[in-house]
């Protein structure tokens, strides 16, 4: 079992594990699925600098904060105990194109010559962390949500205006990837 | 009474603009009845754990994945998406149907919500840092956890990014 456990899962498992949540947190305590609204609590609790969009009573939501630091924990315990080391399986046609660039380890789930400290210093990796990072919680607020909060939640419920956002969501990650990346990875 | 409130504000439609904070909406009216003390909390940091967990053992925060997805390279990630979107859609359909509470009896509240252009704006700004950072933000703290330290970064930033936002707020078209 635990051998087991120790793959990679299939897409169904992880599909279905992740669309259990929605009604866990419903039946728990009325909660919705959501986890881009915990960056708008940071602000509203550590630096809400008179702003009127962080004028609001966060600790009613500190179940979120309570929530994500849970997926930090599970992250750890993922990695530790329950992953055998093996290299991610990619895609042969992407593999060659990041061997241009230079991109050539899979030993971590996250690359490490993308996304590390020395990266950071580099014009390539200030572009995918800070610039990719100031984009995500930027668009996450201006469109009221995330993956979460939008595609698995708002979907769900059957949101119109959740599937307006899930398709720009990808019509901005196909733009992205396919038309800008391969300009940033040479950098 | 409080029938009465719910009742019609579930005909109107919901002016908060953000999907995940329920205790903005006009509707939310019996929050943290139950849950005063940090204790109350323990539970959503374990659905938490279990949501770490699958994130990763899905390989769902793997910068690898999504840019596959994005090249329609790869099933993977639209198995997922897709087989987390029935699965809700289908849980939310039964809660309804069978008018299902929560465990202390509270009335599950569904609220319609507006639509409005930041969804697009703000959508497409989102794509593009979920395409270059390989992470939308429940990935982000599951790849910190796996030890990817330099991801904080990424993190801080992001919190930046809803902060200029806010302040923005009032400026951008919505």
């Amino acid at each position: 079992m635990i051998e087991l456990i120790k793959q990679p899962w299939p897409w169904y498992v992880t599909g279905l594990l992740i669309g259990l949540i929605v009604p866990l947190l419903l039946v728990l305590g009325n909660k919705r699925f959501g986890i881009s609204s915990t960056l708008r609590h940071v602000c509203a609790a550590f630096i809400p600098g008179n702003i009127e969009f962080f004028k609001y009573d966060w600790k009613k939501e500190l179940w979120n904060l309570f929530f994500v630091a849970g997926i930090v924990i599970g992250g750890f315990i993922a990695t530790q105990y329950l992953s055998a080391p093996q290299p991610i399986n990619v895609n042969p046609v992407l593999v060659q194109e990041l061997n241009k660039h230079g991109i050539n380890d899979y030993s971590n789930i996250v690359p490490k010559q993308l996304f590390s400290f020395n990266s950071l210093f580099t014009l390539r990796g200030f572009i995918l962390m800070v610039v990719g990072g100031f984009l995500v919680g930027f668009g996450t607020r201006y469109a009221g949500g995330c993956t979460s909060g939008h595609s698995i939640m708002g979907l769900s419920t059957l949101q119109l205006s959740s599937l307006i956002a899930t398709i720009s969501f990808m019509i901005g990650g196909f733009i992205m990837t396919n038309l800008l990346m391969n300009y940033i990875l040479a950098l | 009474m409080n029938e009465t409130i719910i009742e019609k504000n579930i005909t109107e439609e919901e002016q908060n603009t953000d999907f995940e904070i329920r205790s903005l909406d006009t509707i939310c009216i019996n929050t943290s009845h139950f849950e005063t003390k940090w204790y109350d909390y323990i539970k959503y940091m374990i659905i938490g754990i279990l949501f770490g967990i699958v994130l990763v053992k899905g390989q769902v925060i793997s910068w690898f994945r999504i840019q596959e997805m994005f090249r329609l390279q790869s099933f993977y990630m639209y198995g997922v998406i897709g087989t987390a979107v029935v699965v809700g859609m289908i849980s939310v359909f039964f809660i309804k149907k069978f008018n299902i509470k929560t465990v202390r009896g509270e009335v599950i509240d569904f609220v319609k919500k507006k639509f409005n252009k930041g969804q697009i704006y703000g959508g497409l700004l989102f794509g593009f840092g979920w395409a270059l950072t390989g992470a939308c933000p429940g990935p982000v703290f599951a790849q910190i956890g796996t030890g990817a330290v330099a991801v904080i970064v990424v993190l801080i930033s992001a919190i930046a990014g809803t902060w200029v936002y806010g302040a923005l707020r009032n400026k951008l078209p919505h």
